[in-house]
């Protein structure tokens, strides 16, 4: 169950390393999602 | 009536001048024996105390002093208060030029200061709290100093460019106080591995979340003991919109640091109780726990409440300063007082006066950088060629 | 070694996804504290197999330096202290202190530039090739080991036990424990080693305090003492806990991308809803203003042509009262013309 991990360390480094890339991933995606809904707005105005 | 945006007569060997010179002078030496002796040249570290004065003060209320960048700006554009508009760009200034000043403190206290960019570009250590920490800072660093720019681009009369930036304005305030967020309440985090080195009293699960909302406090009131200060040394500089809205953003942000100091002490005071603390109010190290809770988060806290009451914009400024120190010395507490509470007497710390010089140094320079910019910079006026409705 | 013994040898680490033992093959040093006699002949071995370290200026066998209680430093891995317990055996008791090599090491979860390792032999290993010198190792550490090299200017290093992992890869043992006379030192399989101790204490039970310190302090250590002493005695540490160091701030880094996922949701929608509520506010002000410009302008026309009419019939009725008064003028002086 432990996946080849041998410590909580090795556990955290692999799970951390990851969920960084994707909140940097998310930050990027939601610069273009915010662009999205406000381009549209500022037709409007 | 004097136009803003001209410079008044500051002569060359003013009174701040010669004291902010001499300080550089002696802090370029202090420099100079840092880099050639290394870290025990200068300081009193050891190897039971590997964090000091630097990290304390320079680092920890360094960053809790430069929050008035995103308290502010979450006020004005996300929650949308353009009453509090003319506090913005000196709340942003001060929050790049505090971060960038941490960043030079950090040049100082870490063993090898080229190797700074390492975890980012080389070697990520992802499990330590203190590669969020750089991480964080670095970006918010880039946000900030992107939200200062158009101030000098309207200086420099660059149309284009501060355009494109200005526009970014939302989007930049959202992630720096995302980036605040996770930074601030961070800093609380990296004592969370060392239960067994840091007082009861101060040690708690929710480190970090004690930090995040002290430093939602320190911001609220840095903004106005600056504001305060800047009105004895820069009023020359200040339009019409600012100082007729000083006392609005004083009254206002008061109001606001009355809740925030309130809900601290509340939270505090549930932290003893999760962890069955109470006893150790007794003691001696209890009674400085109480100093701080009772006389520089409590009292302020009413000082604010009262002062908002009355309309008494003075009573607010005290209660701010009172506020500011009150987080040094949280800050000072947990790094230097609480942490290896139990080592003998022998084996605790103090700083090397020239630890403490370096600090005075550093904050001098950022000090120094402020007056350049606000004397020549649209920060306390707005640009006439710029002048947007608001 | 019985099964069970085997069994509970193993300490289990939670993690989300199960538990963690470590390095099955995981090697560690047992230290007999009843067998040390504190001739420092460990510390000799480990300046001379380390190139690195100095020789002291008090030679080994110089009985004063052990009037001091000493902790590692940037020129020393391990030191023997001397305790003199009263409440245990008329001789003092002598103690070797290193690094411990833990199973889940604080310094190592500490590291932002992942310099330092848990081998598989067990040995926890610093790489100073990519070290900041941030130092926040040395502050996690709960057993105070790693030191600084703070009179270095250009390349500080931190000092700490290796464990001798270049020999262990060698084959060789560590050079403590080749040297020790008194066998205080045995290394092997943590497992066994635990297996060993445990069966030390169970055969000699007024010799031993009935407790492996390692065994589960901070989620274990390689390094594994038995003591006679009680170990709080001895400069250990005993209110640690068993939680490892990674557990302690998991809690923490775990709330990180939640903040990142909500914060950017929360706070746009908070803009998007005080602008909709300015918006609506000066949509409304504007309306009321449009219609209370309207009303009286309104009110302002009916004026006008109520004090037109009025006006209109107020003229009329002065043409009609002048006429009446020249009729009856002329007519009083064609009366007068007439008589």
């Amino acid at each position: 169950m432990s996946e080849g991990f041998h410590s909580l360390q090795e556990f955290m480094s692999y799970t951390k390393g990851m969920l960084y890339l994707l909140s940097v991933g998310y930050l990027v995606a939601f610069v273009f999602f915010w662009r999205y809904l406000h381009d549209r707005e500022n037709e409007d105005d | 009536m004097s136009e803003p945006g001209t410079s008044v007569e500051r002569p060359l060997l003013s009174p701040f001048n010669i004291i902010a010179g001499t300080i550089i002078l002696v802090g370029l030496w202090l420099s100079y024996l840092r880099f050639t002796g290394g870290l025990g040249a200068v300081t009193n570290l050891d190897n039971n105390n590997a964090w000091g004065f630097w990290i304390g003060f320079d680092l920890l209320c360094g960053v809790a002093l430069a929050a008035g960048g995103y308290t502010t700006a979450a006020a004005v554009e996300v929650f949308g208060m353009k009453k509090f508009h003319a506090a913005l760009r000196p709340a942003l200034l001060t929050g790049f030029l505090g971060y960038s000043m941490v960043v030079v403190a950090l040049l100082y206290d870490v063993g090898r200061p080229w190797r700074l960019p390492y975890p980012f570009v080389l070697s990520p250590g992802p499990t330590s709290v203190l590669f969020e920490v750089g991480a964080c800072v670095m970006l918010y660093l880039i946000v900030l100093f992107l939200e200062f720019s158009p101030m000098a681009l309207e200086w420099l009369g660059e149309r284009k460019l501060r355009r494109v930036l200005v526009r970014m304005t939302l989007l930049l305030t959202i992630f720096g106080i995302t980036l605040s967020t996770l930074h601030q309440s961070s800093l609380g985090a990296l004592f969370l591995i060392v239960p067994s080195k840091l007082h009861p009293l101060w040690y708690s699960s929710y480190l970090p979340v004690f930090f995040f909302v002290s430093s939602v406090a320190a911001g609220l009131s840095m903004v106005i003991f600056e504001g305060t200060l800047a009105r004895r040394g820069f009023a020359d500089k200040m339009d019409e919109e600012h100082k007729r809205t000083a006392d609005a953003v004083v009254l206002g942000f008061g109001k606001a640091a009355a809740f925030v100091l309130a809900a601290y002490f509340a939270i505090k005071v549930f932290g003893v109780a999760l962890d069955d603390n109470w006893r150790l109010l007794a003691t001696n190290y209890g009674l400085w726990f109480l100093l701080e809770m009772l006389g520089f988060v409590l009292l302020p806290c009413f000082l604010f409440l009262v002062g908002v009451r009355d309309l008494n914009p003075t009573l607010i400024r005290w209660a701010a300063f009172l506020t500011v120190l009150g987080i040094v010395l949280n800050r000072l507490s947990i790094c230097l007082i609480a942490f290896n509470w139990q080592l003998p007497q022998a084996d605790r710390y103090f700083p090397h006066w020239m630890e403490i010089g370096i600090s005075v140094f550093v904050v001098t320079v950022g000090v120094t950088a402020y007056r350049f910019i606000v004397t020549r910079m649209p920060v306390f006026y707005e640009h006439p060629d710029f002048s947007e409705g608001h | 070694m019985t099964a069970a013994g085997a069994a509970m040898a193993v300490p289990k680490v939670a993690g989300a996804y199960g538990e963690f033992s470590g390095h099955p093959d995981a090697y560690g040093v047992l230290h007999d504290i009843t067998l040390c006699i504190g001739c420092r002949l460990c510390e000799k071995a480990c300046v001379e197999v380390n190139d690195d370290l100095p020789m002291p200026e008090k030679p080994f066998d110089d009985e004063s330096v052990l009037e001091k209680r000493r902790r590692t430093d940037d020129k020393t891995y391990t030191v023997v202290n001397r305790y003199d317990v009263e409440s245990h055996q008329n001789s003092p008791v002598f103690r070797k202190f290193q690094c411990n090599h833990c199973m889940e090491p604080a310094c190592m979860s500490s590291c932002f530039v992942d310099a330092y390792s848990k081998t598989p032999e067990g040995a926890v290993v610093y790489d100073a090739s990519v070290c900041v010198g941030c130092r926040y190792c040395i502050v996690a550490c709960p057993f105070d080991v790693p030191t600084y090299e703070y009179n270095d200017p250009l390349e500080p290093k931190v000092m700490k036990c290796t464990l001798c992992h270049p020999r262990l890869l060698e084959g060789k043992l560590p050079g403590c424990v080749e040297a020790c006379p008194q066998e205080s030192l045995l290394f092997g399989r943590r497992e066994d080693l635990i297996a060993v101790a445990r069966e030390r204490i169970r055969k000699h039970p007024d010799r031993y305090i009935d407790h492996i310190y390692g065994e589960h302090e901070m989620g274990g250590t390689n390094w594994l003492y038995i003591s006679g002493a009680p170990f709080e005695e001895l400069g250990f540490r005993t209110d640690l806990g068993t939680a490892p160091a990674p557990k302690l701030t998991s809690g923490a880094l775990s709330a990180v991308p939640i903040i990142v996922g909500v914060w950017p949701a929360l706070l746009g929608g908070i803009y998007v809803m005080t602008r909709t509520k300015e918006k609506t506010t000066t949509r409304e002000k504007d309306s009321a203003v449009r219609e209370a410009i309207e009303t009286t302008q309104a009110a302002a026309d009916e004026a006008r042509k109520k004090a037109a009419e009025k006006g209109k019939a107020d003229k009329e009725k002065a043409v009609e009262l002048a006429v009446k008064k020249a009729l009856e003028k002329t007519a009083k002086e064609s009366a007068e013309e007439g008589s």
